[in-house]
This record gives structure tokens, sequence and C-alpha cells, in this order.
């Protein structure tokens, strides 16, 4: 198969091109330039650049394995679905994850469809996470590490395009990655991995924030008793479910960030077990199974609602095709609006939604049960 | 490389003698230094004492633009004006922006037409605003993308009306186009040695004996103490053999290229809709066939991303180059383009396609019969973004 090949400069990427080659596929490398920042001269010309090191680094492993490569500028894309959706969802009061939308927008829709429409068959990418052969066609299942799976952010791939992905590392323990790129001789394989917002480097996303939004003093008042308690800097310095770094009495608590009100710039906070909820909507859902095996479930999956979550039984309950509603016999515990939440059936992917607002503070609590 | 700059280059690496060593294997490279600087300057019409060799294009760029610069306000602190054209060379560009910042330059940017042509017009214009107070001017012989020739004399001419001095980074001319320094009337000159046929690594400032610039690297004293550190015969000894190679085949090789060039042109604009030739278009009988680089055919392809037709290309076998890109491989929008007026959609969709000395006909053809599946490809891969 002719196969693009998505080289982030990375361990996984690296590895994962070297295998697919070994398979017999033509292979050909690419690097995405994400990052946009330009440096403007006299004349008025941009010399924007990507971080040259991450693409060095991405070409010497292409170097290694014998492969063409490339450099493709997707700046534009990436700066207009996930950094700007990013800024946007914290500002009204959400919990963005920028990585679900990299592989929504960016990875798994202008990457796929450009190598498809340039001649490739399929895309490969470095992503711990298994696609398999179902009887009704692909299907993602969580990667074989468990501390490295990755199926939480890639749920949101659309089901034809599972067949023309590879993730050639998805069934092995990064541990073994790590010694087979070593046993391959690339240079990256000692290289730490990567776990801060790429576009973010020096890790501090709330300083980040509060330069792209500026701050925007607001009341944080008591989710129960409507009391005000404190001030903050704006609802995209908080997130629900946050405790350190609020500017308020924590005498009476611990206190937690329960909601955030972008329309009134208000942070409601709470006891932790005002962080509990029974039942959520979910929009914008992708399904990765069909009406059958989801009827055959009776709505009964296991839901994951943050990337490092351990999934809890739930019951999904189609409203339409774009919202589904979950429930939950046991409360979860710090539900952010603007996260995914995904539903699997053992380790297979069904499906996924965006976390929506609760209507108003307080819906959802025990008064469901 | 040309096989005789090849033979010159391997024979060069027997003498391993330091050129500003006094002992017999020493003269025997200096030896090699001096009969190469003989050779180019002869080639060229300039004396051998303007020959000053460098590592490249790019630092023989450097010492002229930084080298005149330094010396022009050392003389008078007022004179630190720079006129330069918009569509340059980085090697160029970037100097001048450096100099603006860190030396407090004055650079001012002469248009280009929508074929890439600067005017002698617009130039003495410039000039007469304050010519007491300008350093020199720098206009580059031909252009690297889009291959329109200068005109080059005129435009020397117009900066000595006004006392100025005149450099021309004449890279892409060399070994494409008859050169010759006295005659020109430029004062200094930027050559680079790949770009003839040489090896890469090496190249020469030839600068009149009548300007005086200041050095930017000191130590030893080499190349008139213009550029200390010890040089590279062999890159040298064979740019040399290069340059020697061009003044006596130049014609029939000039010929051969323009005749491929225009050959490549038609084919393209006949064959492909979606293409649009840039800069001058030589296959019209409106220009002059030396309007235009005899290697240069640089084309844009409605609807298309330049590196997605590039990659297409590649993957054919056929290698051609998007214009510039930045450290880490990423294609940028041309300057040069931008400069001609053409929208940022359209400089993005462009391709350039250089010919070597030993292109044929047969690699035109083969470029034709990939070229029409990858500009189908490439408009469907930009139609679905």
């Amino acid at each position: 198969m002719r196969v693009l090949a998505a080289l982030s400069g990375g361990v996984d990427s690296a590895v994962a091109a070297a295998r697919a080659k070994d398979a017999g596929h033509d292979v050909t490398a690419v690097h995405l330039a994400m990052s946009k920042y330009s440096a403007a001269s006299t004349d008025g010309r941009s010399r924007g650049c990507c971080t040259a090191s991450d693409a060095n680094d991405a070409r010497r492993v292409a170097d290694a394995l014998s492969i063409p490569f490339y450099v493709w500028d997707v700046r534009e894309v990436f700066e207009s679905k996930v950094v700007q959706q990013f800024r946007d969802s914290y500002a009204s009061g959400e919990t963005p994850n920028p990585c679900v939308r990299c592989n929504e927008f960016v990875k798994f829709d202008y990457v796929l469809k450009r190598a498809v429409a340039l001649g490739f068959e399929g895309l490969v990418t470095g992503h711990y996470a298994q696609i398999k052969q179902g009887v009704n066609g692909a299907e993602l299942h969580r990667g074989l590490d468990e501390s490295k799976d990755q199926s939480y952010v890639l749920a949101v791939m659309r089901s034809d395009d599972l067949s023309s992905v590879l993730f050639p590392v998805g069934s092995s323990l990064k541990t073994e990655v790590r010694s087979e790129a070593d046993a391959r001789g690339f240079a990256v394989s000692t290289k730490p991995d990567s776990y801060d917002i790429c576009f973010i480097p020096s890790g501090d996303t709330k300083s980040w924030l509060k330069k792209e939004l500026g701050t925007n003093s607001g009341a944080v008042v008591n989710h129960r008793t409507g009391e005000l308690v404190g001030t903050h800097d704006g609802v995209h310095t908080l997130t629900v479910g946050q405790r350190r770094g609020l500017n308020l009495d924590q005498s009476k608590g611990p206190f937690y960030v329960t909601s955030l009100d972008a329309k009134t710039n208000t942070a409601t906070v709470g006891l932790v077990n005002d962080l509990d909820s029974y039942e959520f909507v979910v929009e914008s859902v992708n399904w990765l199974a069909s009406p059958t095996t989801i009827g055959e479930a009776g709505g009964a999956f296991c839901v994951q609602i943050r990337a490092h979550h351990r999934p809890v039984a739930g019951k999904v309950t189609s409203t339409d095709g774009h919202q589904v509603q979950i429930s939950f016999r046991e409360p979860v515990r710090g539900l952010a609006p603007g996260q995914s939440a995904v539903w699997y059936s053992g380790t297979r992917v069904i499906g996924c939604g965006t976390i929506a607002k609760r209507e108003s503070a307080g819906d959802g609590r025990k008064s469901s049960h | 490389m040309l096989p005789v700059a090849k033979e010159a280059f391997v024979s060069a690496l027997n003498v391993n003698g330091n050129a500003s060593s006094l002992h017999a294997t020493g003269r025997g490279a200096r030896k090699l230094i001096e009969e190469s600087r003989e050779q180019i300057a002869k080639a060229l019409g300039a004396r051998s004492s303007e020959v000053i060799f460098t590592s490249g294009g790019t630092e023989a760029n450097n010492l002229a633009l930084k080298g005149v610069f330094w010396q022009s306000v050392e003389e008078d602190p007022n004179r630190r004006r720079i006129i330069t054209s918009a569509i340059e060379h980085h090697a160029v560009l970037d100097p001048l922006a450096w100099l603006t910042e860190y030396g407090h330059a004055v650079v001012e940017y002469l248009d280009v037409d929508s074929l890439g042509r600067v005017s002698a017009a617009q130039l003495r214009d410039l000039l007469a605003q304050a010519p007491a107070e300008t350093a020199l001017v720098s206009v580059m012989w031909a252009n690297n993308e889009v291959g329109t020739v200068q005109p080059i004399a005129d435009l020397a001419a117009v900066a000595h009306e006004f006392g100025v001095a005149f450099h021309t980074d004449a890279v892409q001319a060399l070994g494409q186009l008859p050169i010759d320094f006295q005659a020109s009337g430029v004062d200094l000159m930027t050559l680079s040695g790949h770009k003839a046929g040489g090896p890469h690594g090496v190249g020469a400032l030839v600068v009149s004996d009548r300007v005086h610039i200041t050095a930017l690297t000191h130590g030893g004293g080499q190349e008139r103490a213009l550029r200390s550190g010890t040089p590279d015969v062999p890159a040298i000894a064979a740019m040399a053999a290069a340059v020697t190679y061009w003044q006596g085949n130049q014609v029939q090789h000039v010929r051969h290229l323009r005749e491929l060039r225009d050959y490549l042109i038609r084919r393209v604009l006949a064959e492909i809709p979606e293409a649009r030739l840039n800069g001058i278009d030589t296959t019209k009988a409106a220009y002059e066939t030396d309007a235009r680089l005899p290697a240069n055919a640089h084309f844009s392809f409605e609807g298309c991303e330049g590196d997605a037709l590039l990659m297409l290309l590649d993957a054919a076998g056929v290698e051609c180059s998007t214009g510039s890109a930045c450290s880490a491989g990423m294609p940028e929008p041309s300057h040069v383009l931008l400069r001609m007026g053409l929208p940022d959609e359209i400089a993005r969709a462009s391709l350039r396609f250089s010919l070597g000395w030993n292109s044929t006909k047969a690699d035109v053809d083969k470029l034709l019969l990939a070229l029409p599946e990858a500009v189908a490809r490439a408009s469907k891969a930009r139609a679905q973004a």
C-alpha cells in the first residue's frame, strides 16, 4: 500500500513508520508544521517557522529509513480549528481538549483527505490505539499499553476512515517501542514523552490563557447558598473540579469549582460531593459502531469522561442523531463541559461526543434518582 | 558537477599544502589558488587582484553589503542608505535587514513590474533624493526564481551618475549569461561555484580596485586581508575549471538551454490549462531570448499547491522547486512573486524548473508525462481542503 507516515520527530511515530516500511508498504514521510509564530522583517515579508528541531529529528528518521520526507504547512487549519477553539472554549467557561480537536480536524481530516487526494491509500501515525477488523468492518480499540492508550482522543475519527489508517505501535508497550527505536538506531529513542499542549511549550496553560484572553474579574459564589465567597480573574482561568489556586477562604472547604458561567462571569464552588453527577448530555456525537451493535448492548457501555479517567458503567440513550444522554448508577465526579465523553464496549470505542453544559447549576444532581 | 570541475577538484586534493605556508608544498597550493584567480578574472573580464574567494555566494553578498556599508559609515556617518530591489535573494535581503537592525542602515527597495523587471528611472529618482547619503546600490544580475535578467549595465551607470557604488549578485548569471565585469561597470559582483557546475561551498566576490571595503572576518590576512581563513584549494580550483569551461562553451551551451527552456514553456502552456508562466515569455516575439535566464522556467498552476505538486513530481522522478523554504523545510510563498503582484494563493501554486548543463529533451518529456496527473491530483487535494 502507498502510505503517508506522519513523523512528529518523536519516538512513537518513528517506530510506526519503520514498522509500516517493514510490512512492505511504500512509505512517504511528512512532518506537520503546526505552530504559528512568525518574525516579520523590514520589507513586510513573514518567515514563520515551525519547531525546526522536531522537524529535523523527523527528517533524520526518514533518512534512516531511506524514505522521502516533506514538511506540510498545517498552521492555518491548526490555528483556526485547534488553537482558536481552545481559546473560545475556555472563554465560554468550558475545558477543551485540543488533542481531540487536532485529531478531528487536522490529522484525520485535513491531512488524511489531502493524502488520499494525492494518491496515498493510507495514513500511518504513532498513536497508541488499535484498529481491528470486526464483522461489520473496522473497529477502533484501546492501545495495548493501558498507560499510553490514546483511544480517548481518537474517538472522533470517522468510522469510514478507520480502514485508511494504520497505528503500528498500538499493539505494543511503550517500553518495547523505545527499545525498538534504540535497536533501529534512531537518535530520538531517548527523547522524552510529550505531555504538554504542543502550542504552549512552557507548559503553563494558565499564563498562556491570561496572555491571550486577558483578565476579567468576576464573582465566586457558593454553589448551595449563592453567597459571594471570592473573586476570580476570568472563567478561562478556571476549570471545573479545580481546588488549588482559588482566591477564597478554604477553611470550611475544601471547595472545588463546580460550574462556570461565562455570560454572568460567575464561578460557583462547592464541596467535593457537589462535583458528582448522575447524568449529563453529550453533543456533537460520533458513532464508531453500527446501530445494531448499540441496540444489542441496550445502551450499556463503559464511559470515560476525561483523558486519564477510569471508565465507569453507564447507560447511553440517544435523544437524536447529534445528542445522547448518559446516566450512571453511581455518581461520576468532576464532569467538565468541553471535554470528550467516550463510551466503550470492552476495549472497543463505540462512540464519543462533547460534554454539554448543564442548563443551570444543580441540574444532574441527585434529583434524577 | 561538471567533469572538468570534478577532475580539477580531485587533482587538487593531492596538493596538501597550506597556501599560507612558505615551504615548497605551501607554494604549490598558493600557485593553484593564484592560477584559479587568474583564470576566473580572465574569463569574467576582471583583474585577478579583484577576485576574493569566499565560502559561497551568501558570504560574498555579506562581505559586499556589510563591507561597503561599514567603510561608508567610517568615511561619512551620514552615508548609511542602501538601495536594493524587492526581489533579491535572501542572501541579500537578510544581511540588509540585519544592517538595518544592528547598523542603522536605511534600506530602500526598488519595485518590480509584473515580469520582475526593475527600472533605471526609479533608481535615478531614488538616488536623486539623497545621493550623498547613499552608500550602495545592489541589484541582482538575474532573478533566481523567475529568471528575469536586469539591465545591469544601465543600472550601474545610473548609480555612477551619482557617484554611488554598484553591487550585483550574479550567482544565477554565472555560466548562463556572458559576464564582463569591467564592461558592465559593476563595482562588486557576487559569484557562486555550484551554480556554474562547480562544487558547493565556494564562491567569490569580485571587487573593483576602485572600491574600498571593510573586512568581516579577521585572522591570517588571506585574500588581501578581506577574507581571513585558510582557503579551500580543491573547491577553488574546481570553480575555476568550471568558469573556464563556460568561457569556451558558453555560446553552444546557452543555445541548447534556451531551446530546451522554450520547448518546456511551450509544452507546459499548451498541455496544462491551469498553468501560467511567471516572468518573461521568451517564446513570444515581443521579448529578447536572453531576457530570461536560459535554464529557468517558472509556472503557477492555478488551483494547486506547489508543495503537493513538488511531492508528486518528486515521486515520478522529476525534481523541481517551490521557491524558498524555512529552515524546517516548509514552503513559503515567494516574496518575488508577491512583489510582482501575484496573489498569495497563486504564489503558493508555483514551481520552478531549472535546467542543468546535462539536461535533455527527454528530461522535459518525462516532466510532461508526469505533470497532467500531478496537476489533477494536486487540484483535487486543494479543493478538498
